[in-house]
C-alpha cells in the first residue's frame, strides 16, 4: 500500500477505472469472436438477460423470486447459526470445562467444507428448507463461534474482576459483561459468517434446491444458456455486496453509539 | 465487622520453586473502621496485597481472614476501587452501581434509594444517566467509589486509585476521600506510591521493601493526627504545612529511600 491515503473521489475514481478495464477486456475478448460466445458471453448478452429475467420466470420464476427465496433460507440459516454459535462461543469463553469438551469436536468439525455436507443434507432434508439452511448453517456457523470466543476471552480482565467484586454469577456476567464487550468481534464475526453463508447458499442451491438462484443457474447450464448462468452469478454477487454494506453499517453503527469512533 | 489480618503470607508467582517472590512473610492486622495504607518501592508486591484481601489472588501459603474467615475469592463484603476505574462502558452511572445491587436481589425501590443516596454521597446526581466516557478521569473515579460505597461493603480496598488523575484532582479527591471516612467510616486498605497521599490519609502507613515485599515498618498516624487536631483543616495543603505532618512523611519518605534499588550496593 502506498503511505498517502486517497480521497473518496480518487478511490472511487480507482474503483471505475478498474471495473471499465474489465469489461473492457470482457468486450474485447467475446466481441473480437477471440473466445466463443457459447463458453463467454458479451457483458451486452449478459446485461439484456439480466433485465429479460427481472420480467421473465425461468426455470419456474423470475430472478427477484428466485432471489427471495434463496433470502428465505438464507436468513433462518445465517439467524439459527448466529442464535447458536454466539451463546455457544461465549459460555465456551466462559466455561473453561466446555471449552475443553468443545474445542476438540468443533477444531475437527470446522475444516469440513460446508459443501461436504451436501450428501447428508438431501438425505435428510430431500430439496426442502431444510437442506439450504443446514448447508448455510455449516458455513455461517464456526465464524459466530470463534469471534464469540475469543471476544468473551479478550474481555479486559479488569472489567471481570469488577464484576466479580459486585458479586455478579455466571449467567449474569456472560449477558452483561462478555456480551456487551464483546459485540465488536461478534459483529465481525457475523459479517464474515454473512458472506460464508452466501457462498455456501449458492452451492447448496445447485444441488439440494427446487428454487433460488443457484438452482436457476443449474437450469442454465442444462439449456446451454451462459447468459442466463452469468446473470445469475451477477445477481449472487450484488446481493453478496448489499448484505456486506448493510452489515457494514450497522457495524459502524454500533461503533458510533459506544463512542469507540468518532 | 471488617477487620482483615494477614497471617505468614507468601506470594511466589510462576513455579513454586524458582518463581519470583513478591511476598515475604507478611503479618498485619487491621482493624475494624481502620484507614491502612501501604506504600512501598514499585514492584514490592503491595497491588498483590491488596488483590489477595480482594480475592483476585491467593497466597501461595498462609492465609488472609476477614473477621476470621478465610477469603477464599471475590465477593461484594469486599468492595475493590480500580486504579483504572473498572467502569462498565456500556452501562450508565446508574447501571454501573445498580448491578452489585441487582447480584443482592434488592427489591428497585431500595436499590433506587441506595443509589441516590450514593450519588448524592460523590455529587454525581447530576451524571446518573452519563456513559463512563463522557465522563471526566475524577468523574468517572467518583462513580469507582461509589459503586462501591453503594456495596455497603465491610471493606474497601483501594488500589492507587488516583494515580491516573492530574494532580489538581486527585487532590480534591483525596479530600472528599478524607470527609467520606468522617461520614461513613470503613475499614479501608489503600494502596499508593504517593508518601503525601498515605499520610494524609491514613491512620497507619505500612511502610514495604523492595522485592520481595516484606514490612518493614508500620508508623502510627492516628496518634499524631488527633494530637494536632488535622481535622481542624478543610484542605490538603494545610494539613501538609503542619510540623507534625512534615515530619511524618520525611520519616517514610527517609525509610522507602533506604529501598532504592541504586543504595544495593
Amino acid at each position: 500500500m502506498t503511505d498517502r491515503p486517497l480521497s473518496l473521489r480518487e478511490t472511487m475514481a480507482s474503483g471505475l477505472a478498474g471495473l471499465g478495464c474489465f469489461l473492457g477486456i470482457w468486450t474485447l475478448l467475446t466481441v473480437s469472436g477471440l473466445v466463443p460466445r457459447q463458453f463467454l458471453p458479451t457483458p451486452l448478452d449478459v446485461t439484456s438477460r439480466f433485465i429479460q429475467l427481472l420480467t421473465t420466470p425461468f426455470a419456474g420464476a423470475t430472478l427477484p423470486q428466485h432471489l427471495a427465496s434463496s433470502f428465505k433460507r438464507y436468513i433462518v440459516g445465517v439467524c439459527l447459526a448466529a442464535s447458536v454459535g454466539v451463546p455457544l462461543g461465549l459460555m465456551m469463553g466462559w466455561f473453561r470445562w466446555l471449552d475443553d469438551i468443545m474445542a476438540p469436536i468443533f477444531e475437527g468439525l470446522r475444516f469440513i467444507a460446508p459443501i461436504a455436507w451436501v450428501p447428508f443434507a438431501a438425505l435428510w432434508f430431500g430439496t426442502g428448507i431444510g437442506g439450504p439452511v443446514m448447508i448455510i448453517f455449516a458455513g455461517a456457523f464456526p465464524p459466530c463461534l470463534i469471534n464469540a470466543y475469543r471476544g468473551a476471552r479478550f474481555v479486559d480482565p479488569r472489567l471481570i474482576e469488577a464484576a466479580q467484586m459486585l458479586g455478579t454469577g455466571h449467567l449474569r456476567t456472560i449477558l452483561e459483561i462478555l456480551l456487551p464487550a464483546s459485540i465488536p468481534s461478534i459483529v465481525v464475526g457475523l459479517r464474515v459468517s454473512a458472506g460464508l453463508g452466501w457462498q455456501s447458499l449458492v452451492g447448496a442451491e445447485l444441488i439440494v434446491a427446487a428454487s433460488g438462484v443457484g438452482f436457476m443457474m443449474v437450469q442454465a447450464q442444462a439449456n446451454v444458456s451462459t447468459p442466463t448462468v452469468m446473470a445469475g452469478m451477477i445477481a449472487i454477487g450484488l446481493a453478496g455486496m448489499l448484505i456486506d454494506v448493510l452489515l457494514r453499517q450497522g457495524e459502524a453503527s454500533i461503533r458510533r453509539r459506544r463512542g469507540l469512533s468518532a | 465487622m471488617g477487620s482483615i489480618r494477614f497471617t505468614e503470607v507468601n506470594k511466589v508467582f510462576g513455579p513454586n520453586s524458582g518463581g519470583a517472590k513478591v511476598l515475604d512473610d507478611i503479618n498485619l492486622e487491621i482493624a475494624e473502621k481502620e484507614f491502612v495504607a501501604i506504600v512501598g518501592p514499585s514492584g514490592c508486591g503491595k497491588t498483590t496485597c491488596l488483590r489477595i484481601v480482594a480475592g483476585f489472588e491467593q497466597p501461595t501459603s498462609g492465609s488472609v481472614t476477614l473477621n476470621g474467615r478465610r477469603v477464599t475469592g471475590p465477593a461484594p463484603d469486599r468492595a475493590v476501587v480500580f486504579q483504572h476505574f473498572a467502569l462498565f462502558p456500556w452501562k450508565t452511572v446508574r447501571q454501573n452501581l445498580d448491578l452489585g445491587l441487582r447480584n443482592k436481589n434488592l427489591a428497585k425501590p431500595r436499590r433506587d434509594e441506595l443509589i441516590a443516596g450514593a450519588l448524592h454521597l460523590m455529587n454525581l446526581e447530576s451524571h446518573a444517566d452519563a456513559f463512563p466516557h463522557q465522563l471526566s478521569g475524577g468523574m468517572q473515579q467518583r462513580v469507582a467509589i461509589a459503586r462501591a460505597y453503594v456495596l455497603d461493603p465491610e471493606v474497601l480496598l483501594m488500589d492507587e486509585p488516583f494515580g491516573s488523575l492530574d494532580a489538581q484532582t486527585r487532590v480534591v479527591m483525596q479530600e472528599e476521600l478524607v470527609r467520606l471516612a468522617r461520614v461513613n467510616p470503613r475499614t479501608v486498605l489503600f494502596v499508593t506510591h504517593s508518601v503525601e497521599e498515605a499520610v494524609y490519609l491514613a491512620d497507619r502507613v505500612v511502610i514495604m521493601t523492595r522485592r520481595p515485599g516484606r514490612i518493614k515498618e508500620v508508623l502510627d498516624i492516628r496518634t499524631k493526627r488527633n494530637e494536632e487536631e488535622w481535622n481542624r483543616f478543610q484542605k490538603i495543603e494545610d494539613v501538609m504545612d503542619q510540623e507534625s505532618f512534615i515530619h511524618l512523611r520525611t520519616h517514610v519518605w527517609k525509610s522507602l529511600r533506604e529501598e532504592k534499588p541504586d543504595n544495593r550496593s
